[in-house]
């Protein structure tokens, strides 16, 4: 494979294969994997307009190579005084009306599919009931997390979206503080979440996460938006809709959820240290929306025991979980949290273990 | 006003480039200062592969690393690629067109002093607090969220400098309707002097609406406007679609004066006519209309509606057509030709592959969902690399090569040549191809770590690995120059050999006048024409010995630079509460300028007039008793 | 023709701006700047469309544009302005007959009257900073100064030009080279004068409807 990189693009071509074949990346995070349709869609426009342009590729090589080869000088003489021609109207009009056909081929699948994944009417449709048919979900982008709020269903969570698979999930996208961008690139294409208005598309997710890796699809901000822009990840969990209908319920249910014993000691000092001003640990605290976005200061800690990871990046342990409270500035530097080093170490390992005890999933 | 160059010294030399209004000295300038900026981008792109080589590496702050990828990204594009092509511009331009200089030679220092001043200003952020950081995109609400005066050097140094732009824009495309030999008609004229035509009507068209965006975020920061502050009613997409209205006619601007050095090479090295030279003519104009209407493609994923995403996605297609037509052309013009692969013809060659490749990633990205997964990835940052450094660097190491001989009347080595090509040219495709599938794999740009476990350890690497293989290409170049400056071996006319335009009939060394007597030009190709009808003068000229009309000198555009450069410190600081003297600053700098400015108006400046025996000294001085032209 | 050459109503040429090759590229190079200058009133003009009346939640409705703008006033502005428009076209013709008196008077009751209109100008910013609505008040007033307060920029400019053109000729009379130098100025001055009309039309005539 490393040699077909160094050499000309016609076996560029055979090493693009190549690398298609050997290297897709990772089954989570890889838009060459995609699993759902929106993310399917796309990946076959990128396989149709790659077989064009692999054709184009291959016709301006062999012109290319045939013509160095056959009229060197040191092949046609040194002395030769080529015919100066002047151009051909047969040769331009080949070569117009060739790339313009190429190029219809690959607009009426862009046209139809950017109309397709633009219609977001499904997100307003009803049953007889007169309930929404679709789920939607409000995504606020803030400096450096995501809040998922689920509006219909009247509970809210954060770093980790849950969603049902098999079926469009809507989209309303905003940012809080600076632009950022909604990607899931193994589910499908991004879209900005502005500051001053509300995005909207649709995703379909096609594969329950569990057999992943780490049980999660990966999420990333595609836009740049600060110094900790390459650390703001998210993770997406897609569940079957019975159990995410489960999931629903007992995320509805985490009002006054009775605080195990052995926790209790860390849920008073999450108290004492003003944790609580900023982070909720009910799922139904949905945050009042002004006109732009959610006003939530931090992260929804609700189902923070059935996370994969620690602000989005960290290993998902107790340890790491105090070690972001000590040096939260220097694992996501420019994040809005504040640094507790002065807090005794047994205080924030109590925090710790009554963060980890959160969960809607036992 | 004399004629007669004595041996100067050095503080002389300088002052007679700080005052020179001549373009083949402001040439030699642009080519310094754009190869020094040139040379700060490639050491903030080498940091930031070093960053990226492995994941979680902490060489350097994600703070730090945004200021380089800001610099890197707006140094290149502003400060390292404008001025490189016009050095050339400048260098060869008149001298194609049988012109004694450019149309208004006062503004083509002055925009030389003020591209020089901005570019130093926005790097003297580095030592003054750190440099702006929010991509060279700078978009609206990071700038405005960001702390300290980087975005403020953003905006002024490139307000400072983009008005030198715009002034030398105007000034080609003067020079070029203009100044004209007599028999140089439109469509005989090279097609370098086309694309520098084509180039200079973008950038008069495409640079206001940054110098709108700048300003409307300078007055945001400066004076408390809303422009882009939604809690006042602002919005920042508005920054959004000014940047590319101005951004994406930007990228034409670069390539196409690209096209036309390697239209000239191909022809020069395949010893034939370019083929289709009309249709290449047309390409050209179509490509730049075409580029002020596919602005939005860049903002395909900011929700513009599906609407606006088909159309523009349609109408980015289309630029394919005409740059197709180019290849072709390029393509044809070597088949039956005689091909000579000398260093220019070996970068014309190595770009036909490259930028190709570029070009059809291009078209991927144009299928507008497509490109919802490719947009900010590191797909994103192949294709632009692609197309940046596999057409325009190429074409201006390629033409340093070539035209080297025309500017120094020296030629570098070939032999160090060819390794600086094959050097540099595997480098970049081992650093950019593999992007390709970062981004793919989810990596999105910009990004100043990244995790491990996400599949992108090993690409980064080899990435990283090419980054110093260009570098190392670099690094020869330079050793070439100066082997070739220390060893001072004179060429004289048409070197190469195969020289088929008017610059090439010159006698080298090209005098200040350029042309004693302005030629007559018969057709496309003149020189070659020339040649075979077995003219040993060159030229037919247009008419006799006379007397010739020079400017003056001037070291007002110079001042003028400073004052702006002294203002901009002022408006800078003045955000400051506690900085009260910076208003005297600003206001001291701008009197400068204005009172430069009312100096040189105020004066009748008529040039001087060369005489007939200061002609006929000058070339005896320059080419022996007998003279060049017998 | 050379600069220095003294010439009579009956030798001055036809087109004396365009005389000279120096001539004839101030006037290329002066038309592409009106160009460039153009596209940096579009953008203003984009820009201001898209914020006409935006403003902080709750923005009350006498700023809008509805309930601000003063049509009398800016009517005597924009006949005050196509009236210096039209002086400097007498100037113009009396540019080409060679008559530098004429030149000289017209081209001064240009300045005149477009100090009147910048003063005019001024009054009525005052007028709206003193009804609360400044520069930093809403997207809106930022929108608003900034495109008509970059007209006035350009009126001022001119006007400094105009009168350093005629202070600075006053005593070279008129010859080849600074005959470039007025029809630059006047096909300046035209140019602030169209947008003003573009100003009056988009900004107070859609505003006030």
């Amino acid at each position: 494979m490393m040699k077909g990189l160094k050499k000309w693009r016609l076996f560029g071509l055979l090493a693009t294969l190549t690398v298609f074949l050997s290297a897709c990346g990772e089954e989570y995070l890889s838009t060459l994997t995609p699993a759902g349709k929106v993310g399917e869609q796309q990946f076959n426009l990128l396989i149709l307009s790659t077989a064009i342009m692999a054709f184009v590729i291959i016709v301006v090589c062999a012109i290319y190579l045939i013509s160095f080869f056959k009229f060197r000088r040191s092949v046609v003489g040194e002395n030769v005084i080529p015919k100066q021609v002047e151009g051909s109207h047969t040769l331009e009009v080949i070569w117009t009306v060739i790339p313009v056909i190429l190029l219809l081929i690959l607009a009426v699948p862009t046209v139809t599919a950017t109309y397709k994944l633009g219609d977001t009417s499904g997100m307003d449709a009803v049953d007889e009931n007169g309930d929404k048919q679709a789920l939607t979900v409000n995504v606020t982008a803030k400096l450096y997390w995501w809040e998922f709020e689920y509006p219909d269903l009247g509970i809210v969570t954060a770093q980790e979206l849950v969603v049902p698979t098999g079926e469009n999930v809507y989209f309303n996208l905003i940012a809080a503080d600076v632009k950022h961008s909604f990607w899931i690139p193994a589910v499908g294409g991004k879209m900005d979440t502005n500051v001053e208005n509300l995005n909207k598309f649709y995703l379909e997710f096609g594969e329950e996460s569990a057999d992943l890796q780490e049980g999660v699809f990966y999420g990333k901000c595609a836009e740049l938006c600060g110094p900790s822009h390459a650390l703001m990840d998210f993770k997406v969990k897609t569940l079957a809709r019975d159990d995410f209908d489960t999931w629903v319920s007992a995320m509805q249910n985490t009002a006054d959820r009775p605080v195990a014993t052995d926790v209790q000691a860390g849920e008073q000092a999450f108290v004492d240290n003003a944790c609580i001003s900023c982070h909720a640990t009910d799922a139904t605290a949905v945050t009042p929306d002004n006109p732009y976005a959610s006003n939530a200061v931090g992260p929804n800690l609700a189902t923070f025991g059935d996370r994969s990871r620690v602000a989005g990046i960290l290993e998902h342990t107790e340890e790491e979980v105090v070690n972001w409270l000590k040096h939260s500035d220097d694992i996501k530097p420019g994040n809005l949290m504040p640094v507790y080093e002065d807090v005794p170490e047994e205080e924030l390992e109590a925090i710790a273990a009554y963060l980890m005890s959160l969960s809607v999933e036992e | 006003m004399s004629s007669i160059a004595k041996k100067k010294g050095f503080g002389a030399t300088v002052w007679d480039y700080m005052t020179t209004v001549d373009h083949k000295k402001i040439a030699v300038m642009y080519l310094v200062a754009g190869t020094l900026f040139f040379v700060l981008g490639g050491i903030e792109a080498l940091l930031m592969r070093i960053q990226l080589v492995q994941p979680n590496n902490d060489f350097v702050s994600a703070g730090f690393f945004n200021q380089l990828m800001t610099m890197h990204g707006t140094t290149m594009i502003f400060l390292a690629a404008m001025p490189l092509l016009f050095a050339f511009m400048n260098a060869v331009v008149p001298l194609q067109i049988g012109a004694r200089d450019v149309a208004f030679p006062f503004l083509n220092s002055l925009g030389f002093w003020l591209f020089f001043f901005g570019g130093v200003f926005l790097n003297l952020s580095w030592f003054l607090g750190g440099a702006p950081d929010a991509g060279w995109t700078s978009y609206a609400s990071l700038s405005l969220y960001s702390e300290g005066h980087g975005i403020d050097f953003y905006v002024l140094g490139l307000q400072v400098s983009g008005a030198g732009t715009l002034i030398s824009g105007i000034n080609f495309l003067v020079t070029i309707i203009n100044m004209r030999a007599p028999g140089m008609t439109y469509m005989r004229m090279p097609l370098f002097t086309w694309t520098t035509f084509v180039a200079s009507a973008l950038i008069l068209f495409a640079f206001p609406p940054l110098t709108i965006g700048l300003a409307l975020m300078l007055f945001d920061r400066m004076f408390g406007a809303n422009f882009f502050d939604h809690t006042m009613g602002g919005n920042t997409i508005i920054w959004e679609h000014l940047f590319w209205i101005f951004g994406h006619p930007e990228v034409y601007i670069l390539v196409l004066p690209a096209f036309g050095l390697f239209s000239e090479i191909f022809a020069t090295f395949s010893r034939k006519r370019l083929f289709g030279y009309s249709s290449m003519v047309f390409a050209t104009i179509l490509i730049g209309f075409l580029g002020f209407m596919v602005w939005a493609h860049h903002m395909f994923t900011v929700g513009l509606g599906a609407t606006a995403n088909a159309i523009f996605a349609v109408a980015t297609m289309l630029i394919a057509v005409p740059t197709g037509m180019k290849v072709f052309n390029w393509l044809l013009t070597m088949w039956g030709g005689s091909i000579k692969v000398t260093v220019p013809m070996l970068y014309a060659l190595g770009f036909i592959p490259s930028f190709v490749a570029g070009g059809v990633t291009g078209v991927m990205q144009a299928a507008a969902p497509l490109d919802y997964q490719l947009h900010d990835s590191y797909f994103i940052v192949a294709h632009f690399h692609y197309v940046i450094v596999g057409g325009i660097v190429l074409a201006l190491f390629g033409s340093a090569h070539y035209y080297w001989p025309l500017m120094f009347n020296q030629m570098l080595s070939e032999k160090l040549g060819k390794i600086t090509f094959w050097l540099f040219f595997i480098g970049f495709h081992c650093t950019f191809f593999v992007q390709h599938f970062l981004g793919l794999m989810g990596m999105p740009r910009r990004v100043a770590t990244y995790l491990d476990n996400q599949g992108w350890d090993t690409f980064n690497l080899i990435s990283t690995v090419g980054a110093f293989l260009m570098a190392i290409g670099v690094l020869t170049l330079v050793i070439n120059v100066i082997i070739t400056a220390v060893k001072n071996e004179k060429v004289g006319r048409d070197p190469w050999g195969d020289g088929r335009t008017l610059e090439w009939a010159i006698p080298q060394p090209v005098p200040f006048y350029n042309f004693r007597q302005t030629p007559l030009v018969r057709g496309l190709d003149t020189y070659w024409i020339e040649k075979q009808e077995g003219n040993t003068e060159g030229m037919t000229y247009a008419e006799p010995l006379g007397d010739i009309h020079m400017p003056n000198n001037s070291i007002i555009p110079f001042v003028m630079s400073v004052g702006l450069f002294i203002a901009s410190f002022g408006a800078l600081y003045n955000m400051d509460a506690d900085k009260g003297w910076s208003i005297y600053l600003l206001i001291g700098g701008l009197l400068i300028t204005f009172i430069s400015m009312f100096v040189r108006s105020a004066k009748d400046d008529h040039g001087y007039h060369l005489h007939v025996e200061d002609i006929i000294a000058e070339e005896e001085r320059l080419y022996g008793k007998k003279g060049g032209h017998e | 023709m050379d600069f220095n050459t003294k010439f009579t109503p009956q030798t001055w040429p036809d087109h004396p701006e365009q005389a000279t090759l120096e001539g004839k590229n101030k006037f290329v190079g002066f038309w592409l700047f009106l160009a460039c200058e153009i596209v940096l009133f579009a953008s203003l003009f984009a820009t201001y469309l898209a914020l006409k009346n935006k403003g902080p939640n709750g923005m009350g409705a006498e700023f809008t544009t509805q309930a601000l703008f003063e049509l009398p006033l800016v009517f005597v502005m924009t006949m005050v302005l196509l009236t210096s428009s039209l002086t400097s076209v007498y100037a113009m013709y009396h540019m080409k007959n060679h008559n530098f008196k004429g030149t000289q008077t017209w081209m001064g009751i240009t300045v005149l009257l477009g100090a009147v209109f910048l003063g005019l100008e001024i009054y009525e910013f005052n007028h709206y900073v003193h009804l609360g609505f400044n520069y930093t008040h809403s997207a809106f007033s930022s929108a608003f100064y900034t495109l008509v307060g970059t007209h006035g920029a350009h009126v001022l400019l001119g006007l400094c030009w105009i009168t350093a053109l005629i202070i600075r000729n006053s005593k070279r009379g008129l010859n080849l080279y600074n005959a470039p130098k007025y029809y630059v100025a006047a096909l300046y001055w035209h140019f602030i004068d169209v947008v003003w009309v573009f100003i009056f039309t988009v900004v107070y005539l859609m505003g006030a409807m």
